[in-house]
């Protein structure tokens, strides 16, 4: 007899568990050789507590009652649970603090996309080390954590999470036009982006199409003297922050993998500054990102800059799956 | 093989890049489009029954236009063209919109049939219409934002049969030259959207293969210019 299971979850059996458990392990000692501890945080916590972390997006798509009445929620990633340890448990240690996981998050789902509500994820959180050494030790770890599990073409995407805020705020865009214009740039929906900007009253033809290619910019250093040249006081800044966490990343050797991209936007309410993101050609999918959040451990009432990464696992074993492949066949 | 990105190897690409081409009313400007710039369209146009033809820079994998956000977005090709009315009634497929190409231009309307009040009488007396349409989240998204309800009712055939036969009281629909409507007593009472071809990319294939989206971009515009 078949008994279903929610769409959007998953059984695992033995022979994916053995593939699993050594793309834990791999993981976990990068992580763990590095200094940062493995942590583990209930799954469901209070929604007003989760709630705390991530106003905007409010937090979880899954929340119920406990049998007094207090509402609960599954968590959605692992930033704000650790976030929020961090701030019970650690409020009066030295930092910088350095936490991994290895952990199930939980997601709404479209339905028909193959989208998964129940996903595993492995990341750490640096808190208390600004940026840009902070920055530039998680891109090290998130390098050697990609290395032990094979995706030594994987390449990881560096942008800045305040540029088109402060941009916009600069051509005098406000309100529900402005947030318009940030979902076209996250969607790089780049014709949608171009008639909404020409739409709003005072920008030029010229900084509209400054704007637009601006999104478009990805590559190495020179990207950044390249932004430069069109001017504009967020311009400037997003591209010395960048510029900063890059140069910290060339004196560590390493900065080759890492692609400097502004038109990088992360949906996360809680970003600031550095954001990153992970591909690898041999799949069509992001593999994971992280960034700067600094403002966030402040919501929980320990003010420290902090950031940090997290890894899709399943992703991450597909990606695996096609490099062995493409390996053996080349 | 390799690809420089900025002076710097960001990462070895696999093969030539894939392009999703739109059979159908989109293909006759598409193949023009590709003619322009440069890539061999000549065993598509040769009428073979093949659905992938390999080029030295550029594969063409030809599609329904409906398919192409589903193959852009899991990057099993790495662009795509396909039309406006396509992409609006897939918006939660997360690809890159990176070109309009301005051929294959037409209106997505409502519509109803000619002399007859059925549309507004079902508003008036029953509060609702019901609509058919191929495109049931735009239609659903047009009535929701002009404050009307509407009973979508999706169907994959001839829209037109929808009223006439008294499934719908109109139909929502894509008119290129109203020929269709004509033919079937029916007329625009409502122009929605109008809608072009575009040019599409996957998230990884424009971060890791950046050069060559760009120049592929680049050339097309120049091509829609001249």
């Amino acid at each position: 007899m078949i008994h279903p299971i929610p769409p959007g979850t998953r059984d695992v059996l033995p022979d994916e568990m053995r593939e699993l458990r050594r793309l834990h392990l791999a993981l976990i000692e990068v992580f763990e050789g590095r200094g940062y501890g493995e942590v583990a945080t209930p799954a469901i916590e209070y929604d007003e507590v989760l709630g705390r972390g991530d106003g905007r997006t409010a937090g979880s798509a899954y929340r119920f009652f406990d049998e007094s009445g207090d509402l609960l929620a599954l968590r959605s990633d692992m930033t704000v649970p650790i976030a929020r340890l961090a701030a019970s448990r650690y409020a009066n240690s030295e930092p910088p603090l350095r936490f991994c996981y290895l952990a199930n998050a939980f997601r709404a789902v479209r339905p028909q996309r193959g989208q998964m509500r129940e996903f595993a994820q492995a990341g750490v959180e640096l808190i208390g080390a600004p940026a840009p050494q902070g920055t530039a030790e998680v891109v090290e770890v998130l390098e050697a954590a990609l290395d032990a599990v094979g995706l030594d073409r994987a390449v990881i995407g560096l942008g800045d999470a305040d540029l088109y805020r402060q941009l916009l705020a600069e051509l005098g865009v406000e309100g529900e036009a402005r947030d318009s214009i940030l979902e076209r740039l996250a969607m790089h929906d780049l014709v949608g982006l171009e008639a909404e900007l020409s739409a709003q009253d005072g920008i030029s033809d010229e900084q509209c199409a400054t704007c637009v290619a601006l999104s478009q910019l990805r590559g190495g250093r020179e990207v950044l003297d390249e932004a430069r040249t069109w001017g504009g006081t967020a311009v400037e800044r997003a591209t010395a922050r960048i510029g900063e966490t890059y140069e910290a990343l060339e004196a560590r050797g390493a900065a080759e993998r890492v692609q400097i991209d502004l038109g990088l936007l992360r949906d996360l309410g809680y970003y600031s500054g550095a954001i990153l993101e992970v591909y690898d050609p041999a799949l069509g999918h992001v593999l994971g990102g992280g960034g700067r959040y600094d403002g966030l451990l402040k919501r929980f009432g320990l003010d420290l800059p902090a950031a940090g990464f997290a890894l899709y696992l399943e992703r991450v074993h597909i990606a695996q799956m096609e490099e062995e492949s493409r390996r053996g066949a080349s | 093989m390799s690809v420089e990105v900025a002076g710097t190897v960001r990462a070895k690409a696999d093969g030539p890049l894939k392009l999703a081409v739109p059979r159908g009313a989109l293909l006759e400007g598409t193949l023009d489009v590709l003619d322009a710039i440069g890539v061999d369209t000549a065993g598509l146009r040769g009428g073979s029954r093949a659905l992938i033809f390999p080029g030295e820079e550029i594969t063409l994998v030809t599609m329904r236009p409906s398919d192409v956000p589903t193959y852009v977005e899991a990057g099993a090709a790495d662009v795509g063209i396909t039309g406006k009315d396509v992409l609006l009634e897939q918006s939660d497929r997360m690809v890159y919109e990176l070109l309009d190409l301005g051929y294959g231009r037409c209106r997505m309307v409502l519509a109803g049939r000619v002399g007859d009040e059925r549309l507004g009488e079902a508003e008036r007396r029953l509060g609702m219409m019901r609509i058919a349409t191929k495109y049931p989240r735009v239609a659903q998204r047009h009535f929701e934002s002009t404050g009307r309800q509407a009973e979508v009712i999706e169907v994959k055939g001839s829209v037109e049969l929808a009223p006439l036969s008294g499934l719908a009281d109109g139909i929502v629909d894509l008119v290129a030259t109203g020929r269709t409507l004509e033919e079937n007593d029916l007329e625009v009472r409502e122009e929605i959207v109008e809608c072009t071809a575009r040019f599409v990319a996957n998230r990884v294939a424009h971060k890791l293969r950046g050069g060559e989206v760009d120049e592929l971009t680049a050339k097309f515009r120049e091509a829609i210019e001249r």
